[in-house]
């Protein structure tokens, strides 16, 4: 299994380098790092322009500037943003580190809830209750999330009015000074993460509790379950060892598969909260046509997805004693 | 004897709508007897799955709901005495029988703006659907015919494309492509056909291993031919429901691309433009809010009801499992 | 254990089914599954229960078992050593399965769970009815595998059912099934997804399952084949119901119903020289609303207007054990299947494949 994920590793290191190329010269074609420089009014002295070419690498050909980025980033060098004083890689570390919270709290309700609401909906079949979860997985999955993330701002700040004290944070993903220790540090951000957290989850939870159902309904018409009860087994037992435990194993595919819109709903979620993350970063970059901030954007986050996908390939098979890693 | 064979070969298609192949096989049979027999089987198909479909009452009225929100669009759009651009005197009116969904602090007449706005995003994500199931289906099938090397290639790609966040790529590049409905729907197809490719592959692969598939090669039918003849027509069902649920799909992505500024941008105007141009309005002016929304709501659910009744009505036996 | 006990005598009934009736309510309406069975099984007998795909054979004895789906509408009685099981809750149910009566399914492929090994699921079996520890229920899941002919046993235990031939999972079913000595053991089509070769040897399994048991065995089968020389007594089912029952000897030498004949003439026989099989032409009726009549008459040779409006009883001849539901039972005597179903299926369709196909062609 170790050599497996080794080399599946190495596969996924010339595509990533391969879609880095892509991006790097489509977004070196199409985006003008000067751009907000050249639009300066009184315009800046061409020395100026000049000395912020040299400084963004544009005089460099195309492909010894993709070769430079490409061996500086084993250094560790995310390469020249337009804001002449930020180092690219501390700060789009950071700020998806702002984000992996977000993202890992939402999959985790998801996933939790997911499986709960899936494993009843599919056990209570043809129920009110399964009608019911019915419904609302299928108006959610209609639901842009960006209008729901607002909603929910919006009810947040009625609760906050009607409690008269800020419970729930709408703006940002901290405060920026706060008074009492780690204990009150840790609250704050939790207040800041409730709202984001659900608006983020909700998307997911709807899409992975409709698989989650029609997984165990699969399983609970098997053979196998329909023996499992004709050893004696009680019924709440065989749910357990026999149903639940396989009806599972597919869906850690779908939630590793899912991972790239996870983020993107990260991106739509954050802008709604106007959180200081990865997706805010993001979009700056693109609106300064700050070509190597995309860049490295686009980077962590494939590697990270990759990674995710890696984990769930290796997790299916410790689940699924069928799979074998050649 | 071939014509014996022929008949067993269109009755044990599954699910074939209406297909040229068979259609084809009415003027070369010979005897009045076979003749018959392929109409009778051609016909009782499409109308088994349009009976299957109408029997799906939450699909029906689906339909009704999401005609009629077409019909207001572009229709009533047209009618309407208002136009986007239009300025009327009220400002900041709630919904009356002047302004059905109120205006805004401008004094735009907010049904006008939703009108535009629905034909806009629907315009997008039927494209959308389009574009990604012709790019998808062919790569796909491809794949699942030739498998081998080139099998390999086309689906890692797939692959590569269907783990990226692809609304912060499509954010990317709608940035540098503009704001054009046109230009946006190409450029969320052409990052979305990797969901069909997938499904096309899936189906070609088990298709390939039919009987008719074999007998049409023995009888020394190019690739070309068969590809069209039989693989596309066969996959036609689950081609048609893919494409549906894409419909839904895209006018989400859509929203919210345009939502976050880079999608359809001014002077035109799509559902999620409206979305986020009023966000600050819930609590102040809700209409302005509430019925772009509502609107994004009602076509991505009756369009995915109506792909779920769509994949019954194809494959019945598909929905016996679930059930 | 009460089955060695040895002043039961063979008339003993451990399992007694009366006027079963199971109906699905389905968007077409109203499914007949089983309509009116009765049977009665004898301690340490084996019973065969012969029909076609559809004929309600393995609705009833998932009837038996409580293992239908909640949507079937069953009435009736199924005994159980004396306790009516239908109107047992699932906690007494869950006693009767896999100690008082165990099942065996079809298909060996799809009836163990993927993700344990079969020495756990075995041992699981024993558990479930046993307070003893896992270890000791292990251990007694190696025995049961050596006794139903696995080789090396003890690694065998360790393996997962994907590791299995069709022929081995179905060994491994059948040694879940005899794991805690059951009284009856029913096999629902035990050898019909596997390949011929290996037919004889589950066959055999099961033999020595249930002689190691001393349970009595219900053999569901579409296969005579198979039911002649394992079945004490065999039951015949067409649509839903019983068509003949009696001895095997009785069913198999001297049908009363013209549809036992015409079962047996598609069957290659060795002890008889004919030319020809002689397939049943047509396809078994569905069940979904019913007309009157025989529902055998349709396909019948010797079908008249009476077979049309009445449905005939199952009724004792002249032995008063061995029951033909057939107004012309006596007709049936005596005759060689060639005799009724001759040349007139011309396009010899398999018997049990009634599909559209078929039926659109005619």
């Amino acid at each position: 299994m170790l050599a497996y994920a080794l080399r599946r590793l190495l596969i996924s290191v010339p595509i990533l380098i391969a879609s880095t190329f892509i991006v790097f010269i489509g977004g070196a074609l199409t985006a003008n790092p000067l751009n907000q420089l050249q639009a300066r009014n009184p315009p800046p002295p061409p020395r100026v322009l000049e000395l912020e070419r040299q400084r963004l690498n544009l005089d460099e050909p195309l492909l010894e500037r993709y070769w430079n980025w490409l061996i500086g980033l084993f250094q560790g060098d995310f390469g020249p943003s337009v804001h002449s004083n930020l180092d690219l890689g501390s700060e789009v570390i950071a700020r998806f580190g702002v984000t992996f919270r977000l993202i890992f709290l939402a999959m985790l309700i998801a996933l939790i809830l997911a499986i709960i609401v899936g494993v009843i909906s599919a056990v209570k079949q043809y129920t009110k209750l399964d009608y019911t979860f019915t419904f609302f997985g299928f108006l959610f999955l209609a639901m842009p999330s960006f209008w729901f993330a607002i909603l929910l701002k919006e009810a947040g700040i009625s609760f906050n009015n009607a409690v008269g004290e800020q419970v729930l944070y709408t703006i940002g993903d901290s405060s920026v000074y706060v008074a009492g220790g780690a204990w009150a540090e840790f609250t704050d951000v939790l207040g800041h993460m409730v709202l984001p957290t659900i608006s983020l989850a909700l998307l997911s939870f709807a899409a992975w509790s409709r698989f989650q159902r029609a997984s165990m309904l699969e399983v609970l018409n098997s053979d196998y379950v329909r023996l499992a009860r004709a050893k004696g087994l009680r019924r709440g037992k065989v749910m357990r060892k026999h149903a639940l435990r396989t009806a599972l194993i597919p869906l850690t595919t779908v939630t590793a598969l899912d991972l790239g819109a996870i983020i993107s709903g990260a991106v739509v979620t954050e802008n709604v909260y106007q959180w200081r993350g990865a997706g805010s970063f993001l979009l700056e970059s693109i609106r300064n046509d700050d070509v190597y901030a995309i860049q490295a954007w686009l980077l962590i986050s494939a590697t990270f997805i990759i990674l995710f996908n890696l984990v769930a390939d290796l997790l299916y098979g410790v689940l699924d004693p069928r799979i074998r890693y050649a | 004897m071939p014509d014996h064979t022929k008949s067993d070969i269109d009755a044990t298609a599954p699910e074939v709508p209406e297909t040229k192949g068979t259609g084809e096989g009415t003027t070369v049979a010979g005897p009045s007897r076979t003749e018959r027999e392929f109409t009778v089987a051609e016909r009782s198909q499409a109308q088994l799955v349009i009976r299957r479909f109408l029997q799906h009452r939450l699909a029906v009225g689906s339909l009704i709901v999401l005609l009629a929100v077409v019909l207001l669009a572009f229709v009533g759009g047209a009618l309407w005495k208002y136009n986007v651009a239009d300025i009327t005197p009220d400002e900041s009116q709630p919904p009356s029988w002047e302004h059905p969904f109120g205006t805004d602090a401008v004094g735009h007449d907010s049904f006008a703006q939703v009108l535009r706005g629905t034909q806009i995003s629907l315009g997008v994500a039927v494209l959308v659907a389009l574009i990604a199931t012709f790019v998808g289906t062919i790569w796909g099938a491809v794949a699942g015919f030739y498998r081998g090397w080139l099998d390999t290639v086309l689906m890692r790609i797939a692959d590569l494309v269907l783990t990226l966040p692809l609304l912060a790529v499509a954010a990317v590049l709608g940035d540098v492509a503009g704001g054009s409905w046109w230009l946006i729907a190409f450029i969320i197809g052409g990052l979305y056909w990797a969901y069909v490719s997938r499904v096309a592959r899936g189906v070609v692969l088990s298709l390939r291993e039919k009987e008719f598939i074999e007998a049409s090669k023995a009888l020394g039918a190019s690739d070309l031919r068969i590809i069209f003849k039989h693989l596309v027509p066969n996959a036609l069902g689950s081609v048609i429901v893919n494409a549906t649920i894409l419909v839904a799909i895209a006018i989400l992505i859509e929203t919210a691309l345009s939502y976050l500024g880079f999608g359809v941008r001014p002077p035109d105007t799509s559902l999620g433009l409206l979305v986020s141009d009023n966000q600050t309005a819930v609590s102040t002016r809700p209409w302005l809010f509430y019925f772009p929304g509502l609107f994004i709501i009602i076509i991505a659910l009756t369009i995915n009801f109506i792909g779920d009744g769509l994949r019954d009505a194809f494959d019945p036996q598909q929905k016996k499992v679930r059930a | 254990m009460s089955t060695t006990d040895p002043t039961a005598t063979t008339a003993d009934p451990v399992l007694e089914v009366a006027d079963l009736n199971v109906q699905f309510p389905t968007d077409d309406g109203l499914v007949q599954a089983v309509r009116g069975v009765n049977y009665t099984l004898r301690r340490g007998e084996v019973l065969g229960i012969v029909g076609e795909s559809g004929s309600g054979k393995s609705v009833t004895s998932l009837a038996v078992m409580g293992l239908l789906p909640g949507t079937a509408r069953i009435s009736g009685s199924v005994r159980f050593q004396g306790r009516e099981l239908l109107e047992s809750d699932d906690k007494e149910l869950s006693k009767v399965r896999g100690r008082g009566i165990s099942m065996v399914f079809q298909d060996p492929m799809t009836s163990l769970n993927p993700v344990y090994t079969i020495g756990d699921q075995i041992a699981e079996a024993i558990m479930a009815h046993h307070d003893i520890r896992k270890d000791a229920a292990r251990k007694q899941a190696v025995e049961l595998l050596d006794l139903v002919r696995i080789p090396h046993p003890e690694q065998r235990a360790n393996a997962y059912p994907h590791e299995l031939s069709g022929g081995m999972r179905q060994r491994v079913v059948i040694a879940i099934a005899m794991a805690n000595r059951p009284d009856v053991i029913i096999a629902d089509e035990p050898t019909t997804a596997l390949d011929v070769t290996v037919q004889a040897q589950i066959l055999e399994a099961l033999r020595t399952a249930q002689q190691e048991t001393g349970a009595a065995m219900i053999l569901i089968t579409h296969d005579l084949g198979v039911i002649a020389g394992q079945a004490d007594r065999v039951l015949v089912m067409y649509a839903g119901k019983v068509v003949e029952a009696g001895t095997a000897d009785e069913v198999f030498y001297t049908p009363r119903m013209p549809y036992t004949l015409g079962l047996l003439g598609s069957l290659p026989r060795l002890d008889v020289k004919t030319d020809r099989l002689t397939p049943i032409a047509g396809s078994p009726p569905s069940v979904v609303n019913m007309p009157p009549g025989c529902p055998f008459s349709p396909r019948c040779p010797l079908a008249q207007d009476i077979c049309e409006t009445e449905e005939p009883a199952l009724e004792p001849g002249p032995n008063p054990d061995h029951l033909g539901a057939c107004h012309f039972s006596y007709r049936v005597e005596g005759h060689e299947p060639g005799d009724l179903f001759s040349e007139q299926a011309d396009d010899a369709t398999p018997l049990p494949a009634g599909t559209n196909e078929g039926e659109a062609r005619r």
